[in-house]
């Protein structure tokens, strides 16, 4: 088998979702490469040299390849990844956007979402907002998938690089063009690579009342994520958003306030080892996931909770 | 402006399935179908591009059995001029559908195709990028705002750290995150007009398209459960039991 990851990072440093990936490619039996496309991305790419238990680096350097447009990285990325016998990206944003493209390119129906490798061929995903879990084989000769990234231990970065080579980029198609970018600035860890993760719902009212979270949050060194509903109340930007259309997160501690407790919520945290929920209603679904559950008025709660710790 | 819009037949986002009892598949005996909520909020979109005067005409489009009609009949009620079916009773993968939707786009020759970003059921969030590449056109993904101006789509994308603005040149992909639009409800009168709007069946096998499954299921099981947890009494019986139990603070 020969295994190809595609790297996630941003120009610089490259982002924990690669390593979770690299991590699952190394389940298999074989060697994996890491491409690295970007511009002026010689950080990130020395960065990825440094991934234990990779056998090389592949870097694509090019003005148009600098914000991982799938138009560029997908025409990029296909006659390489036609060498291989697996090509794996991480199932965020990144990923999801530009595996399927690579994999039509290449006439390949892709997996999405993989947590679980049975054997090459073999794979398991969550179906339904994570209801069900599938097995699914495929006797495709390349394999192109997208990995859950809570699902796989991140692999290590250590001191020595191994070879890197690069190759020219493909020139431009010219169909699309980056406009510009908002993102989230944040003194807190991400929410996809936080230990713990507090999250408010629709009963937090406001988005001034995410303070009470974010009291907690920085005493505990946790990151702050939100419902659907929370989002689309305007409370907090979407990028808190956790749930099967959100980020999927598994922290060691999640604390869901003011959260129903729906399917689509669930299958974005029920992963997380240790849940508490703090909501007011006792009968309401997040207490059958948690493991502490508190049936509390979270306006008295959450000052209590910040003052105890 | 022309616009299709593929749209997928689901199992309604509220029902909680389970597997069968055999675990070859998800039990679908007597739930609730809907429109996946992704190509509702798609309809939608078109919709507003029609009122606002930038779009023509829209097209549905699914492909799937008899019964998704019931879902093209809704896309009608909700704006959509005409629909087409490319029926076929298999279970086709997301490169199975692109593939018969690109065939189908070289003849509607569309400007723009807006697609769910995911389908509920398989969560696969495959097609519309798979669509893009078949027929070469650019993709916005995961769009939470859409605006059309000479031949440009600038699209707002929601993505992991915020938020991505591109512009793609039409012919262009768009697929829908969830705030992009709150579709409306078909009204009565609207509904009724539906039923008499085009609806052109075509047998999808006859396009001369290979759309063969290229996975197959083994197995479909319940994930592992979670314990049942304890209630506690207050604030500070959690905190203990946080730092002294679960250890985690
Ligand atoms: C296609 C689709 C995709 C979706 N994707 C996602 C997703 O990715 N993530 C997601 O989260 N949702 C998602 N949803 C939405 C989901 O179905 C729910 O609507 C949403 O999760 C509800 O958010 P909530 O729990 O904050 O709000 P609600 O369900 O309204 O719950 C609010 C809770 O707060 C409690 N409460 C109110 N006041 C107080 C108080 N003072 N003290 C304590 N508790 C209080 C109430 O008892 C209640 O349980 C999706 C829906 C669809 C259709
Ligand atoms: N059978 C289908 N017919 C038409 N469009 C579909 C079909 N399946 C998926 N799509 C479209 O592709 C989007 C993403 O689906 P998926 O790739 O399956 O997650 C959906 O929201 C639809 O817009």
């Amino acid at each position: 088998m020969k295994i190809l990851v595609i790297a996630e990072h941003d120009n610089h440093s490259i982002k924990a979702s690669t390593l979770n990936t690299v991590a699952a490619g190394k389940k298999l039996d074989g060697e994996l490469d890491v491409l690295v496309m970007g511009s002026s991305c010689a950080d990130a790419v020395n960065e990825a040299a440094k991934i234990s238990g990779i056998n090389s680096v592949i870097s694509i350097d090019g003005s148009h390849l600098e914000n991982a447009l799938a138009e560029e990285t997908a025409n990029n990325a296909a006659d390489i990844a036609s060498q291989y016998t697996h090509v794996f990206l991480p199932a965020t944003t990144f990923g999801k956007n530009i595996m399927p493209r690579l994999a039509a390119l290449l006439d390949v129906q892709p997996i999405s979402d993989i947590i679980e490798i049975i054997d090459g061929s073999t794979y398991k995903r969550p179906i339904y907002a994570g209801s069900c879990i599938a097995t699914v084989k495929t006797e495709q000769s390349l394999i192109i998938a997208s990995v859950r990234t809570t699902a796989f231990d991140a692999a290590q970065i250590g001191d020595a690089g191994v070879n890197v080579t690069s190759q020219d980029p493909k020139d431009s198609l010219a169909i699309s063009n980056f406009v510009g970018e908002e993102l989230a600035k944040s003194d807190r860890p991400e929410l996809t690579a936080a230990d713990i993760i507090i999250s408010g719902g629709r009963g937090m009212q406001s988005g001034e009342n995410f303070s009470l979270l974010e009291g907690i949050a920085d005493k505990l060194g946790a990151a702050v994520g939100a419902s659907r509903a929370a989002v689309d109340s305007g409370f907090v930007p979407n990028d808190y958003q956790v749930g099967q259309t959100g980020k999927i997160v598994a922290p060691n501690l999640y604390i869901a306030v003011g959260i129903s407790g729906a399917i689509q919520h669930l299958a974005g945290m029920k992963d997380s080892k240790v849940i508490v929920a703090i909501n007011k209603d006792e009968d309401a679904p997040i207490f059958q996931v948690a493991d502490y559950g508190l049936v509390a008025d979270l306006f008295t709660a959450l000052p209590e909770l910040e003052s105890l710790l | 402006m022309k616009v299709i819009v593929p749209i997928k037949r689901v199992v309604d986002y509220n029902v909680k399935v389970r597997p069968l009892n055999d675990e070859s598949g998800v039990d679908l005996n007597n739930v609730k179908m809907s429109i996946n909520p992704f190509c509702e909020i798609a309809v939608e979109e078109a919709v507003r591009l029609k009122e606002a005067g930038s779009a023509t005409e829209i097209v549905a489009v699914t492909v799937g059995s008899q019964a998704s009609q019931e879902q093209l009949r809704t896309a009608l009620a909700l704006g959509a001029d005409r629909a087409v079916l490319l029926e076929t009773n298999d279970n086709v993968e997301p490169l199975g559908i692109a593939k018969l939707l690109a065939k189908l786009c070289e003849e509607e020759k569309p400007d723009l195709i807006i697609l769910g970003k995911q389908a509920i059921d398989g969560d696969n969030n495959q097609t519309g990028q798979m669509l893009a590449a078949l027929l070469g056109f650019p993709q916005a993904t995961f769009a939470s705002e859409l605006k059309i101006n000479d031949g440009v789509a600038t699209v707002t994308r929601e993505i992991d750290g915020g938020l991505q603005t591109i512009a793609v040149n039409l012919p262009a992909i768009v697929t829908t995150d969830l705030r992009l639009n709150e579709p409306r409800y078909a009204s009565l009168p609207n509904i009724m007009k539906a039923k008499k709007k085009e609806l052109n069946v075509i047998d999808a096998s006859s396009l001369g398209i290979d759309f063969v499954s290229r996975l197959t299921t083994l197995k479909v099981e319940l994930p592992p459960s979670r314990d049942a947890g304890v209630k506690v009494e207050s604030v500070e019986e959690l905190v203990d039991k946080l730092k002294n139990e679960a250890k985690v603070i």
